[in-house]
């Protein structure tokens, strides 16, 4: 896509910080709302996002999600240094999770991150590497209201 | 029926966010998985949880709560009450269990809007 994007701006993430979780997605929600984006759209993207979000938080050292909009559709890329993921298709089972006490305490680590991520996306793209890190790409279309709705 | 009625009605004690309880309940979400109410909660929803850390607030904020209630004589942690009153959203507590906020509100609102 070559058209000049409404947004373009990247947000840093830090590994394990529970206490600022939800900030980067508190803040894509107000950009997106600014641009005026529809409700539906801003609702599915600001899940993305945090799920995203609390994702670096919870397994990763450091990440940072990429927020690109255009016309069209919305871009989430979350890209993290971390553990990765050893089985992909593991990982995207609903329930499935290695958090740990801490994490599920707090009433994340269900196992229903990455599952929503992909639900609530109409692209989504992941890849991971072992003691590297993981990749999402997400795209949610602007036009398209009802995938989730 | 308005977010006051409720608080009134099942004698909710209020923690932050005061100022904001003339919003209509037209429904409401019961959970403790973020992952959970993330994904199935609406705008607009009373959220009733047992969580009481800070990550609530950006939770219901995201989701555009009209609040939270948190049961079984749960209270807001500190920060979690700086950032609820911070960001305008309204937290109030009670005694009882979850299932019977989460019963007495349905019976509540839905008679209202028979």
């Amino acid at each position: 896509m070559d058209e000049k994007p409404l947004y373009d701006g990247s947000f840093t993430i830090t590994g394990g910080n529970f206490d600022n979780a939800g900030k980067v997605s508190s803040n894509i929600k107000t950009i997106l709302k600014q641009i005026g984006l529809s409700k539906n759209v801003v609702r599915k993207a600001a899940l993305v996002a945090y799920e995203s979000e609390i994702n670096i938080v919870s397994y990763a050292r450091k990440g940072m999600i990429r927020l690109r909009v255009v016309p069209e559709c919305i871009m989430i890329e979350a890209i993290d240094e971390g553990q990765g993921i050893p089985d992909i298709e593991l990982a995207m089972q609903p329930g499935w999770s290695t958090a740990n006490q801490r994490i599920r305490e707090m009433g994340f680590g269900a196992g229903m991150g990455l599952c929503n991520i992909k639900s609530f996306s109409d692209i989504f793209n992941i890849s991971s590497e072992v003691g590297k890190g993981t990749h999402l790409k997400m795209i949610i279309k602007t036009n398209c209201e009802s995938l989730n709705s | 029926m308005d977010l006051e009625s409720i608080v009134k009605a099942l004698n909710l004690k209020i923690r932050s966010g005061e100022d904001k309880l003339k919003s209509e309940i037209l429904g409401g979400y019961t959970g403790d998985l973020l992952s959970d109410v993330m994904a199935n909660s609406k705008e607009g929803d009373i959220w009733i949880t047992r969580q009481v850390h800070q990550n609530i607030v950006a939770v219901a904020s995201l989701k555009d709560h009209a609040g939270i209630i948190l049961v079984q004589g749960s209270e807001p942690a500190q920060d979690t009450l700086e950032k609820a009153i911070k960001e305008g959203i309204p937290i109030m507590v009670s005694d009882l269990s979850g299932f019977e906020i989460t019963g007495r509100i349905y019976e509540l609102i839905t008679k209202k809007t028979d």
